[in-house]
């Protein structure tokens, strides 16, 4: 290879059963332009084939990749080495938080998996239906009669959970992977998804500190959807208001601010 | 009477698919897996859904299951499929040459085609290289290779499978007769040891078969060929874009959600567990890409990666070895009970693979079970995970 090597220390989490968790040390010399995840399978191919973590498509579409790298959460098949640290330093490998481990970097993704369930969040979508910000829009023909399928903007990888600051003190807070799920699938007409959205545990926890957005590797913008989806919600309110029913939604507004 | 069990070695696109066919027949099912599901090969391929357009010359056997499986995976598991079609296109006159044949290998193959303008075709996909010929439409799709993955492996266990992921097959148990009779593990979540014992095991170990194989002293001739992939951050296409010409380096545009991938090369490799990328091949990749759809240079390069082939050696080498797949009793290839091997073929023929496996499977064992995989709709891939709860 062309480029320079590097000389990189992984300081990795381990777990194993019961035992206590602790950090181990690998150096290893990797070129700048490889990817986290690079390194961290050839730990395990070529140091400690006991290291488990979740990995499969290496570039971005599957969401199993993601980890807390030097304390930020990383997807780390397409985060570039040289993007997370220099020659001769360090690259502190933890699993992502709020999940729990299975084993070393290996988190357990059911909770969140049961949730987007839950939300209907669709795994495909028609994409000229697809309510995206303009900007964010692919290029290529939109027109009405040209409609594709394309797979969903969120990869469900987790990231934005484990970044979030309320998912880490309430886990019963759906989180922001999930209410992004509701956004996309659309709760006009839904009651249950309204219900469930419009809850303690729903759109009213989050205090807008758009970590999620930040981390979001596949342009989701989970925060602006909860903050849309918040104006949906009282939007949705005033009209049963009008309709006349339960008059007690207006108290769980005013709790909320 | 219990159900006869089988293990299962390997939950890649082979295994997760055996495991739902088994589980659907009434076998006790375990997969162990030494990674996550699909880690070895399965995640890292393209995301081609095959219409076979690709091998109709040259390789008929697989186009024809590619297309029918293609048809069949559409129905079964649309939740992980782009299914917007794909484009084999001309650039230059040798592509032009090979128009005829491929129209023939097509129609042979039962692959439904239809030929376009140059204006048409730039109609379709106004990013195409303005210099096509000439192109066909040919019914390929896209698909994310973990929820595929996922989606098997979930219908299998709802059917009772069980899948050990981390727990990798250290060796083959085998009788005094020489014959295999389980397998020893070690589980890396815990660090722990442990031998489970079946009626039989299948080796569905991708390119590592040969290598799982020879524990038990049976040999499988196996190629393993590697190749590059790069994903690139802009969608510039919608349909999966082929050269209309011999299946050559970086001739395969795919979109895939906000992305592009491209590939691929083929070289052969000794060392299977990790198999770094080579930067020349990412340029390759790039220059070649371009020649499909030049707006690929002014997108960045959003990861690259490499995944070993698992192909059925014969003599030949390389892209020359048939994409078909093979099923080895190893009864009859080396006089070893208890062990069968799945191998070869792609993923978009993962359900034929499991099929014809099980099939072995249900004959060696005197059990009288059809397949119903081709009209039993898959669940979702989160109810993988969902059943962990
Ligand atoms: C570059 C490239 C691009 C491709 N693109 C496409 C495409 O676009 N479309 C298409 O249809 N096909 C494509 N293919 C083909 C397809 O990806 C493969 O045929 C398919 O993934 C093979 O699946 P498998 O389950 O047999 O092997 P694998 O996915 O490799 O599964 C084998 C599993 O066995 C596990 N294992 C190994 N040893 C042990 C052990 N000792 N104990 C426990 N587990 C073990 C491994 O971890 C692995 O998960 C591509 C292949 C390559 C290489
Ligand atoms: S919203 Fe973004 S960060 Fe959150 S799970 Fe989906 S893709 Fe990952
Ligand atoms: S490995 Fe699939 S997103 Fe990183």
């Amino acid at each position: 290879m062309s480029t320079p090597k590097w000389v990189v220390t992984f300081q990795i989490y381990r777990k194993k059963g019961n035992a206590d968790p602790h950090f181990d040390e690998f150096k290893l010399e990797v070129s700048p332009d490889e990817y986290v995840l690079d390194g961290i399978e050839r730990v395990w191919a070529f140091h400690d084939r006991s290291l488990a973590f979740r990995h499969a498509c290496h570039h971005s579409t599957c969401g199993a990749c993601g980890m807390r790298v030097n304390g930020a959460e990383k997807l780390t098949c397409i985060t570039l080495i040289r993007d997370v640290t220099q020659d001769g330093g360090v690259l502190r490998i933890e699993p992502m938080r709020n999940f729990p481990v299975v084993s070393d970097l290996a988190v357990d993704m059911g909770i969140l998996y049961t949730r987007m369930e839950m939300v209907e969040h669709q795994p495909v979508n028609s994409d000229a239906k697809e309510a995206i910000q303009p900007e964010a829009r692919p290029a290529g023909p939109v027109g009405e009669e040209e409609d594709y399928i394309r797979l969903s903007d969120c990869i469900e990888c987790g990231l934005c959970i484990s970044a979030c600051p309320i998912s880490g003190s309430s886990p019963e807070y759906l989180g922001p992977a999930v209410l992004a799920g509701a956004h996309q699938h659309g709760i006009k007409g839904n009651e249950q998804l309204l219900k469930l959205v419009d809850s303690e545990d729903g759109v009213w926890r989050c205090h807008s500190a758009f970590e999620c957005t930040a981390v979001c590797p596949s342009f989701v913008e989970p925060g602006w959807r909860i903050m849309d989806l918040r104006k949906q919600v009282i939007g949705e309110r005033f009209k049963r208001l009008f309709r006349g029913s339960s008059p007690k939604i207006i108290d769980t507004m005013e709790a909320s601010k | 009477m219990s159900k006869p069990k089988v293990i299962i070695i390997g939950a890649g696109f082979t295994g997760v698919a055996t495991a739902h066919d088994l589980a659907l027949r009434g076998f006790d099912v375990v997969v162990v897996e030494r990674g996550e599901i699909a880690s070895g090969t399965s995640g890292r391929t393209h995301g081609v859904l095959h219409s076979g357009g690709r091998y109709a010359v040259s390789d008929q056997e697989s186009a024809v299951e590619c297309i029918d499986e293609n048809m069949i995976l559409r129905k079964i598991v649309p939740q992980v499929i782009e299914p917007n079609g794909g484009l084999f296109i001309a650039i230059d006159e040798s592509d032009l040459a090979y128009a005829e044949e491929f129209i023939e290998g097509c129609n042979a193959c039962h692959i439904p085609i239809q030929e376009l303008t140059a204006r048409q075709a730039l109609e379709m996909e106004p990013n195409l290289n303005p210099k096509v010929l000439a192109a066909f439409t040919v019914p390929d799709g896209t698909f994310d290779p973990l929820r595929l993955a996922l989606s098997f492996a979930a219908s299998a266990r709802k059917n009772g499978a069980r899948f050990r992921t981390y727990t990798e097959m250290e060796q083959l148990i085998i009788d005094g007769q020489g014959n295999v009779t389980g397998v020893k593990v070690w589980d890396r979540t815990t660090d722990t040891h442990e031998e489970i014992y079946a009626d039989l095991v299948v080796n569905a170990t991708g390119a590592w078969v040969g290598e799982i194989a020879s524990h038990a002293g049976a040999h499988v001739p196996i190629k393993p060929t590697p190749g590059v992939m790069v994903a690139f951050d802009q969608r510039l296409v919608q349909r999966v874009i082929n050269r209309l010409n011999k299946p050559g380096d970086g001739d395969i545009v795919l979109p895939q959600r906000r992305m592009m991938v491209v590939g691929t090369t083929s070289f052969e490799v000794t060392d299977l567990d990790y198999v770094p990328v080579v930067e020349d091949q990412v340029k390759i990749m790039l220059e070649r890409g371009e020649e499909l759809v030049p707006g690929i240079r002014k997108t960045n390069v959003r990861g690259a990666y490499m995944a070993t082939r698992p192909l059925i050696g014969g003599g030949s080498t390389g892209r020359s070895i048939a994409r078909t797949f093979k099923c080895f009793d190893h009864k009859e290839t080396d006089n070893i009970d208890g062990l069968v091997t799945i191998t070869g073929g792609k993923a978009t023929t993962l359900r034929a693979m499991a099929e014809k496996t099980a099939d072995v499977v249900c004959q060696k064992m005197g059990v009288q079970a059809v397949c119903t995989t081709k009209e039993v709709p898959l669940l979702s891939y989160r109810d993988y995970y969902l059943q962990n709860n």
